[in-house]
């Protein structure tokens, strides 16, 4: 059987991955996907302590992330195609004029 | 032990290709590494007696939300960081902030480790427990989803509506009247 500390490292490091994505990536897409890592990560969490706990709960909060992660890839990508029709680039330095 | 060498084979996966996806500068090649780690989850679901949360993942996430990223990717057509790009924001040779982001990352991972390896109660394996319930039926989880979850149920379909139009309208293109 495998501890549930390997499950919970795997998790962390798979979040990690994506966070380190967030922030070093200059392309839009490339983003968007670490997010999904990072939700994937957490899922890997929730599943893990639910088998741990041994309810349904863990599993079931699993698929609301999945439902919100739906959510944020359409509306994402809808600004993503949106943006890159105005200015042409999907690098996020491109669109600093949000700032003022 | 076979299911500890499949654990280590699904993560060793999952890590190696979620690292990738960071690592390539072509969106498409993230996309596809993309689907494979979540495949390799999707292993590592069947192993917590999680079947259904398994397939819901390769059907959810790597047949919608990814194709949907592709679609996009195949859309806009410019996907390709240009090297000059890469080799300036590459957190290797640019020093400074995308440096010391790295550092924050790792720093993180090995913050977690020795919080989960210093608590005592969690080296315990998973399915240790004796009145769990070992492998988790569809009928079982449709109980509960629709019971004690039913008000979370029902938010997430106004979500989803919300999430369509808001899609439908930010990617119409304006037309000129």
């Amino acid at each position: 059987m495998i501890p549930l500390s390997h499950y919970l490292i795997l998790s962390a490091t798979l979040f990690a991955i994506g966070g380190a994505g967030v922030f070093l990536r200059k392309n839009l897409i490339t983003i968007l996907l670490s997010v999904e890592i990072m939700l994937n990560a957490v899922n890997l969490t929730f599943v893990a302590f639910g088998r741990y706990a041994g309810n349904l709960d863990g599993q079931i909060i699993t698929f609301f992330v999945m439902t919100v992660a739906a959510a944020e890839a359409a509306v994402g990508l809808a600004l993503v195609i949106a943006l890159f029709r105005h200015r042409e680039s999907l690098n996020p330095d491109a669109f600093t004029s949000l700032k003022w | 032990m076979p299911e500890t060498v499949v654990f280590y084979l699904f993560a060793g996966l999952a890590v190696g290709a979620s690292a990738l996806v960071i690592g390539q500068r072509n969106p498409m090649y993230s996309v596809l590494l993309l689907i494979a780690s979540f495949g390799a989850l999707s292993g590592l679901y069947v192993l917590l007696d999680a079947p259904f949360v398994a397939v819901a993942q390769i059907i959810i996430y790597a047949g919608a939300i990814m194709v949907l990223f592709l679609f996009v990717v195949m859309l806009l057509n410019a996907p390709k960081e240009d090297a000059a790009e890469w080799d300036r924001t590459h957190p290797l040779r640019v020093p400074g902030v995308a440096r010391w982001g790295t550092l924050l990352a790792g720093l993180l991972i090995v913050q977690l480790a020795m919080a989960l390896t210093a608590i005592r109660d969690l080296g315990a394996p998973v399915g240790s427990r004796t009145d769990a319930l070992t492998v988790s039926s569809v009928s079982d989880l449709g109980r509960v989803l629709f019971t004690r979850h039913t008000f979370a149920f029902e938010a997430t379909s106004i979500l989803i509506l919300v999430a369509m139009v808001g899609a439908v309208v930010l990617a119409r293109r304006e037309s000129e009247q």
